[in-house]
C-alpha cells in the first residue's frame, strides 16, 4: 500500500518535472511565435514579406554567431563580454587587410584567426592568472576596442570589398539561395556546434566543468586546457561575426558592435543557459537571437518607439531566467 | 541547575540520531561533551541551539520550560554557539564583528564610540583588550578570530556558550589563551559545554563530562575522578554487532609508497607503503588530515615536501585486455602531479564529498559513469552513447545500481538516485577504468546499512582482484572489520601503520586523540 502510494506520488512528481522541463525547452519557441503573431497581427503585409523576412534572417547572422561561442563559454560556467569588441576588431582587421591589397580569401582568414587568437589570449588569463571571466573579458573588452579604434586610425576603413558583400546580401546572387550565404553559414555552423555539444568528448567536459568544476578535476579532465579550447571557440564565431560584419557594413568600422555582447548574452540566457553554468543549448541561443531580432525589426516597422521595444527584451530575459529558476529549485528541495 | 535536557531524541527519516540523551549543566562551569564521530553531539547541540527541534524529551533552562524558536529565540535566552568554522565577515574589523547585527545607533547612525565601548569590555573580560584596535579581521590568526568569536557571545550576555572543536585549527600558543578565556568565563558565571576530541584537553579544562555513544549518553560524572584510559572505554565500550563479508586477500608487491609527504597546511609528515591486494585503513579525527592526504597523493592539492611514488603494474592491461590502453608515466619520484597523471598511472579517487565534488548532480548517469574516461568509448572524438549504457549496464549489474523505476534510466540526472546508488556510481566510474590503487574517502558516508554491507564486500573482492585500497573512515569498527593494518593521522602527522590483529578501538581512539602510542 505504502510502496504503490510512493510510485504514485513519483510518477506524479515526474510528470510535473517534465512539464516544468517541457517549459523550460519550450518556452523561447513560444516567445518567438507569439512575437511573430504578434507582429503578423499588426502589419501582416509588410512583416511578412518575403523581403522582410529576409531581412531578419540577415540582421540575426552577427549575434546569431556570438550566441553560438556564447552558448559553449556559459555553459562551461563563463562569460565572454569582449565578444562585441572583438567584432569591431575582427571587421577593421579584415578591411585594412583588403586596403593593404591582400585577397578576400586572405582577409577573411586574417579577421578570423585574430578572433581565435583574441579569444587564446582570454581563455589563458582565465586559467593562468585565475581571475574570474567576468573581470577578464571585462578588460579584453577594452583592450580590443581600442586596438581596433588604432588599427582604424579612429575612422571607418573603406576597402574595396572585391565581393564580399554578396556574403551579406538580402537578395543573394544565385537566387536559388533564398537567403544570404551569411545566413546558411549561421545556420551550418549551429548545426555543427549542437553536435560538437552534445556528442563529443569536448562538449561533455564543457558541460561537466560548468555543472561541477571539482568534480570535472577529480575525473582528470584537464579544465584549463578546455576552458582555453572554449574560450578560442568563442573568438572564432566573434571572428567570423566580425567578418561578416564587414561584409555587411562594406567599411571597417570600429565603433560598431557596441555593447553587442549583452544581446548576445541575452540570446543565450533566452534560449535556456544559465549563467550558473552547466546547462544551456544552441537551438534555444539561435532562438533567442531571432526572437530579438524579430522584435527589434516588428518595433521598427510598426513604428513602436524604441524604449519599448528595450523594455519588452527586458522582461523577456527575466522572465526566461524565472522560468530555469522555477525549475532548479524544484530540483533542489 | 542551570540547563537540564532529559531523555532528548531525534530521528532523521529512517536514522536515529539521537535516541534517549540526559545532559545536566551546572551554573560556572565547563561541562565536557565527548564521544565518537556521529555519537549525536552535534545534532544535540543543534537542538540546544535552535536549529533543530527534538522529537521527544525535556528540556528546562535556569528551572524554566526552554522551549527556543530557532536560533535567534535561544540566542535571547543566553545561548551561544562557537562554530568550528567561524562566522566572521573577514573584511570588517574586530569592533563591527562583535557588534554585527546588533549595531548600537545614535539618530539611526552607526555609534562607534558606544560600539568601541562594547567591545572593549567583552574582550578585556577575555583579558585580550587590545584585539580592539584591529581593522580587519581576515588579517588576524586562527586563535585571536576564536577569541573575537567568544567576545562576541559575551556581548549577547550569554548564559551558555558552546564550543564545537574549538583547539582543532590552534596553536599550542593560542589553545593556551583560549584555556585562559574559559577560565574568565567560569569565575563570571558563564557556563562552557566543550566539545573535543582532544582528551588531555578536555582533562585540563572541563570540570564535568558527559560522553555520547550511538545517540545515547552512556555516562556523565566529574573530570577528576576519571583518567583518559576510562573516557576511551566509555566512548567505544560496544559489542561489534555488523557483520563484515570477508573475502579472502593475500598482499603482494607494494604499488604506492610516500616519504615524508607534506601539503600546504596538511598533511604535515605522512610515510607510507601500500601492497597490492592490500587494504589499508587510515583512521584519524576530523580535521587530522587524512582526506588532505588523499587530495594531495592525487593531485588535487600540491605536495610541499616528500614523494609520491606509483609503481608500474606489469600485465596489468592484459588482466582486462577489454580495456583500451591508457598512456601512462612511470611513476618514479613524480611530485605534486595532476589528477589526470594520476589516473593514467591507475591511481583513482573517491571523495569523501559526493554531492559537491563526487558526482556533477545535474548531469546524466552515464555521463557521472564515464566523465573520467571518455575517450575510452570516443571514436574521432565523438563520445559513443552505446558504449556509454553498455558500461553502465554492466556496472548496474555488477554493483546492483538501482533507481525508483523499473528499469535504469540511462539519460536521468544522477542526483535522482538514493545516496547509496549514487556512491556505487562514483565507485563504478574508477573501476570502469584501469585503476589500480583506490584512494576511498569515506565510502560509506551517509549511506544506508545494507548498501554498506555491499560496499565492504566489493571492497574485498577488490583486494581479492590484486587492487591495492586506501581505506579513510570515521567508523572504527567498519576499520577494523574490513582493513588488513590500519594506520592513524594525528594533527596532520600519520604514524606507523599495524596490523589489525594488534589494533583494538580503544588504541585507536588512544592514538587519535593524542594519548599514549601503542
Amino acid at each position: 500500500m505504502a510502496a504503490g502510494k510512493r510510485t504514485q506520488d513519483s510518477r506524479l512528481t515526474t510528470v510535473s518535472d517534465r512539464l516544468v522541463r517541457m517549459l523550460k525547452w519550450l518556452g523561447p519557441f513560444l516567445a518567438l511565435a507569439l512575437v511573430i503573431a504578434l507582429f503578423a497581427g499588426l502589419a501582416p503585409d509588410r512583416f511578412l514579406s518575403t523581403y522582410n523576412l529576409k531581412t531578419v534572417a540577415t540582421q540575426t547572422v552577427i549575434v546569431g554567431l556570438g550566441a553560438l561561442g556564447m552558448t559553449f563559454v556559459v555553459i562551461s560556467g563563463g562569460i565572454d563580454l569582449s565578444v562585441g569588441s572583438l567584432i569591431a576588431l575582427c571587421s577593421v582587421i579584415t578591411a585594412v587587410a583588403l586596403r593593404a591589397g591582400h585577397g578576400p580569401m586572405t582577409a577573411v582568414l586574417l579577421g578570423v584567426s585574430s578572433g581565435v587568437l583574441a579569444g587564446a589570449v582570454n581563455g589563458l588569463l582565465i586559467t593562468g592568472l585565475r581571475i574570474v571571466p567576468f573581470i577578464v573579458t571585462l578588460g579584453t573588452m577594452g583592450i580590443a576596442r581600442g586596438l581596433a579604434k588604432y588599427l582604424a586610425d579612429e575612422q571607418k576603413v573603406d576597402a574595396d570589398a572585391l565581393g564580399l558583400s554578396g556574403l551579406m546580401a538580402k537578395s543573394p546572387d544565385p537566387a536559388w539561395l533564398l537567403v544570404a550565404p551569411g545566413v546558411w553559414l549561421l545556420l551550418g555552423l549551429a548545426v555543427i556546434s549542437a553536435v560538437v555539444l552534445k556528442r563529443t568528448v569536448f562538449g561533455v567536459h564543457t558541460f561537466a566543468i560548468g555543472s561541477n568544476e571539482a568534480t570535472a578535476h577529480l575525473c582528470g579532465i584537464r579544465v584549463n586546457r578546455t576552458k582555453v579550447l572554449i574560450y578560442a571557440l568563442a573568438g572564432l564565431f566573434a571572428g567570423l561575426a566580425g567578418v561578416l560584419q564587414y561584409c555587411r557594413l562594406t567599411v571597417g568600422d570600429p565603433t560598431t558592435a557596441l555593447g553587442k555582447e549583452l544581446d548576445i548574452i541575452a540570446a543565450v540566457v533566452i534560449g535556456g543557459g544559465s549563467l550558473a553554468g552547466g546547462s544551456g543549448g544552441v537551438l534555444g541561443s539561435l532562438i533567442g537571437a531571432f526572437l530579438m531580432a524579430f522584435l527589434a525589426n516588428g518595433c521598427t516597422l510598426t513604428g513602436v518607439p524604441n524604449y519599448v521595444q528595450e523594455i519588452i527584451i527586458g522582461a523577456i530575459i527575466v522572465a526566461a531566467v524565472a522560468i530555469d529558476a522555477l525549475r532548479q529549485h524544484r530540483d533542489s528541495p | 541547575m542551570l540547563l537540564a535536557m532529559h531523555g532528548i531524541r531525534k530521528r532523521f527519516g529512517a536514522v536515529c540520531a539521537l535516541s534517549g540523551v540526559d545532559l545536566r549543566v551546572l551554573p560556572g562551569e565547563v561541562h565536557a561533551l565527548i564521544g565518537e564521530n556521529g555519537a549525536g553531539k552535534s545534532t544535540l547541540m543543534k537542538i540546544l541551539a535552535g536549529v533543530l527541534s527534538p522529537d521527544d524529551g525535556d528540556m528546562r533552562l535556569a528551572g524554566a520550560p526552554y522551549h527556543p524558536t530557532g536560533p535567534r529565540g535561544a540566542q535571547a535566552l543566553g545561548i551561544a554557539m562557537i562554530h568550528q568554522e567561524l562566522n566572521l565577515a573577514d573584511d570588517l574589523g574586530v569592533v563591527e564583528n562583535i557588534v554585527l547585527g546588533r549595531e548600537p545607533r545614535r539618530l539611526g547612525w552607526f555609534d562607534r564610540k558606544a560600539a568601541v565601548q562594547r567591545a572593549r569590555v567583552a574582550l578585556a573580560r577575555l583579558g585580550r583588550e587590545e584585539l580592539v584596535d584591529n581593522k580587519r579581521i581576515g588579517d588576524l590568526g586562527p586563535g585571536p578570530r576564536q577569541l573575537v568569536e567568544v567576545a562576541r557571545a559575551l556581548t549577547l550576555d550569554a548564559r551558555i556558550v558552546v564550543m564545537d572543536e574549538p583547539t582543532s585549527s590552534l596553536s599550542q600558543e593560542d589553545t593556551e589563551h583560549l584555556f585562559a578565556a574559559i577560565t574568565r568565563l567560569k569565575q563570571a558565571g558563564v557556563s562552557v559545554i566543550y566539545i573535543s576530541h582532544f582528551l588531555e584537553e578536555v582533562l585540563r579544562i572541563a570540570d564535568r563530562y558527559t560522553v555520547l555513544r550511538d545517540g545515547r549518553s552512556v555516562h556523565t560524572g566529574a573530570v577528576a575522578q576519571t583518567s583518559e584510559p576510562m573516557l576511551v572505554r566509555h566512548m567505544v565500550g560496544r559489542a561489534i554487532d555488523e557483520v563484515f563479508p570477508r573475502v579472502e586477500h593475500t598482499p603482494g608487491p607494494p604499488l604506492l609508497s610516500l616519504s615524508n609527504v607534506a601539503g600546504t597546511r596538511l598533511p604535515v609528515n605522512a610515510s607510507l607503503t601500500l601492497y597490492r591486494g592490500e587494504i589499508l585503513g587510515l583512521f584519524g579525527l576530523i580535521g587530522a588530515g587524512r582526506s588532505e592526504l588523499l587530495r594531495v597523493l592525487y593531485g588535487l592539492d600540491p605536495v610541499r615536501n616528500g614523494d609520491v611514488r606509483v609503481a608500474h603494474v606489469a600485465g596489468r592491461d592484459a588482466e582486462r585486455a577489454h580495456d583500451v590502453p591508457s598512456p601512462r608515466a612511470t611513476g618514479t619520484g613524480v611530485h605534486g602531479r595532476a589528477p589526470w597523471v594520476r589516473l593514467a598511472q591507475g591511481v583513482g579517487l573517491l571523495s569523501e564529498n559526493r554531492k559537491d565534488e563526487g558526482l556533477a548532480l545535474t548531469m546524466t548517469i552515464a555521463d557521472n559513469l564515464t566523465l573520467s574516461h571518455l575517450s575510452h568509448g570516443a571514436r574521432f572524438g565523438f563520445v559513443s552513447r552505446a558504449w556509454q549504457r553498455e558500461r553502465l549496464r554492466r556496472w548496474a549489474d555488477v554493483l546492483a545500481i538501482r533507481t525508483g523505476g523499473p528499469a535504469l534510466d540511462a539519460n536521468a540526472p544522477v542526483g535522482t538516485l538514493s545516496g547509496g546508488n549514487q556512491q556505487k556510481v562514483a565507485l563504478a566510474r574508477l573501476l570502469d577504468m584501469d585503476i589500480h590503487v583506490l584512494l576511498l574517502d569515506e565510502p560509506t558516508r551517509g549511506i544506508d546499512v545494507g548498501s554498506k554491507t555491499e560496499i565492504y564486500r566489493l571492497i574485498g573482492e577488490l583486494a581479492a582482484n590484486g587492487k591495492a585500497i586506501l581505506f579513510v573512515s570515521s567508523y572504527v569498527p567498519e576499520l577494523l572489520g574490513v582493513c588488513d593494518r590500519i594506520a592513524v593521522m594525528h594533527r596532520g602527522t600519520l604514524l606507523p601503520a599495524a596490523p589489525v590483529a594488534d589494533l583494538s578501538e580503544a588504541t585507536l581512539m588512544t592514538q587519535a586523540t593524542g594519548g599514549a602510542k601503542t
